[in-house]
């Protein structure tokens, strides 16, 4: 039966694993961000083959479940002949779901740069801009404002992959609520503590981003600019 | 006088549509020059190849002397590298249908950011010239306007001044009425009579608004099927001409 006392007495003790939670959310987060924009470079590359083994990697990558790759980079990577290495399981979580959402960040950003109508490149090349200025000065600052709210669901979305880290041990707040059930014999209370720390975490992220949407699309309001992702 | 522009058996296709079928084309460097002719013969391609949009299938355009799109190396030609490209580029400028501004940009920086980040001139400097430049175009109250802001005339105008404030030696105007409503072609117009009078460049016109070419150019071609099939002046063009095809176009364009 749901008791007040003992969800006064868990809180302290799941609210622990909070920093480990967040701590990955926002590590595994700005490595995906980096490496979405590492795929598209490989993926624009002139060399046909290799652009198209780098296609096929991150197909792989992306249709494969996330849990997968955690215990593939934990369990099976310290194996690998040569390049084996083993890692923390916080490293090991860290780089399987930055790179697994990066597959995905990546068609955020391209499907912004598609987005960017191809007369600003035309009018860029006639006023004789290097490649370089194209880019940082015209293309990417029409877009990627508009591809923040997509950004921004991501974050909500890794957020929740985070508690898979709790396979291979990584201790955030899922591993501590389901540590305090084992050894009180009391579920109810810690998990949802939880889950209601998600909720927390997540419903106000989510209004915020269907704000800023609401403000990029009024910024950036007619027909060219509007994005839109398939995944 | 020396040609400022020189088109030598250009050729250009599309996958297997062959659009240009051999033009040979000089253009002086003071030479006001309208093309017309009906659509799909291939007028703004010729132009779009010269501003280094689209590569040449065949033959070369020659830039003030230099060779656009093949450069010398040890032995016979090779294609242009990207530097290469640059530094002809330098010289042309262009408009386009789609007026094609930067949205992120006020109308001001649409003008200073090419100057800062292509010609290398001080930002003080390029603010100055821009302004004028605005100015001179009709657009003096309107610096810090975004070109959503703006209707497509004022677009069309700012697109010019953009261009205009790089310098060229030779312009290209991109059928630069055919987007804008009826009523706001007159103020574009009015502007590219200002430099076709007051300019020394070399300026070429794709353009549907045939009265306004005759009236401003020195010489018009009419392009049909890829080729260049009569060029004189407006005069030789259109009364002198028996091109039955020629005859046709003009026709159908008076809607008669």
């Amino acid at each position: 039966m749901w008791s007040w006392e003992t969800f006064i007495d868990a809180f302290p003790f799941v609210i622990k694993g909070i920093n480990v939670t967040l701590g990955l959310t926002f590590t595994s987060y700005v490595l995906a961000l980096a490496a979405g924009f590492i795929w598209l470079a490989l993926e624009s590359t002139p060399l046909r083959p290799f652009n198209f083994i780098i296609y096929w990697i991150r197909e792989f990558i992306r249709s494969t479940p996330p849990i997968v790759q955690i215990f593939f980079l934990y369990f099976a990577w310290p194996m690998v002949p040569y390049i084996g290495t083993s890692f923390t399981p916080f490293i090991a979580a860290m780089i399987a779901l930055g790179v697994h959402f990066s597959t995905y960040i990546a068609e955020v950003y391209r499907s912004g740069i598609e987005s960017v109508d191809k007369g600003q490149w035309e009018a860029s090349k006639a006023l004789n801009f290097s490649k370089k200025d194209t880019w940082m000065k015209i293309v990417l600052p029409q877009a990627l404002p508009p591809t923040i709210p997509m950004l921004g669901n991501y974050l909500i979305i890794l957020f929740k992959e985070v508690p898979l880290a709790a396979t291979i041990g990584v201790v955030g707040i899922l591993s501590l609520g389901r540590t305090y059930g084992a050894n009180t014999w009391s579920y109810i209370e810690p998990l949802t503590i939880v889950a209601l720390l998600f909720l927390l975490l997540s419903y106000p992220s989510a209004v915020l981003i269907r704000k800023l949407e609401d403000k990029v699309n009024r910024r950036f309001d007619k027909k060219n600019t509007k994005v839109k992702v398939t995944e | 006088m020396e040609p400022i522009v020189q088109y030598k058996d250009v050729h250009k296709s599309f996958g297997d549509v062959h659009v240009l079928k051999g033009i040979n084309l000089d253009i002086r460097p003071t030479e006001k020059i309208a093309i017309i002719g009906p659509s799909g013969s291939g007028k703004t391609t010729i132009i779009r190849l010269l501003m280094t949009l689209e590569e040449p299938t065949e033959g070369d355009i020659i830039v003030d002397g230099q060779n656009l799109w093949k450069m010398e190396s040890g032995k016979g030609m090779k294609k242009a590298s990207e530097k290469h490209l640059g530094i002809v580029r330098n010289d042309i400028g262009m408009v386009f249908q789609h007026f094609n501004l930067f949205p992120h940009k006020t109308i001001l920086d649409n003008c200073v950011v090419p100057l800062v980040n292509v010609r290398k001139m001080k930002k003080s400097e390029a603010v100055e010239l821009s302004k004028q430049m605005l100015d001179r175009v009709g657009l003096g109250d309107k610096y810090e306007s975004y070109p959503t802001q703006l209707s497509g005339g004022q677009k069309q105008r700012v697109a010019m001044a953009r261009a205009l404030v790089m310098k060229p030696k030779i312009m290209l105007f991109d059928e630069v009425t055919s987007a804008l409503d009826p009523e706001l072609v007159g103020e574009v117009l009015e502007v590219i009579r200002d430099l076709a009078d007051n300019e020394d460049m070399a300026m070429v016109l794709v353009t549907h608004e045939m009265d306004f070419a005759l009236e401003v150019a020195d010489r018009v071609l009419f392009l049909d099927e890829g080729v260049i099939a009569e060029s004189g002046t407006a005069e030789e063009v259109i009364n002198e001409s028996d091109n039955p095809r020629l005859q046709d176009f003009l026709r159908r364009f008076r809607g008669e």
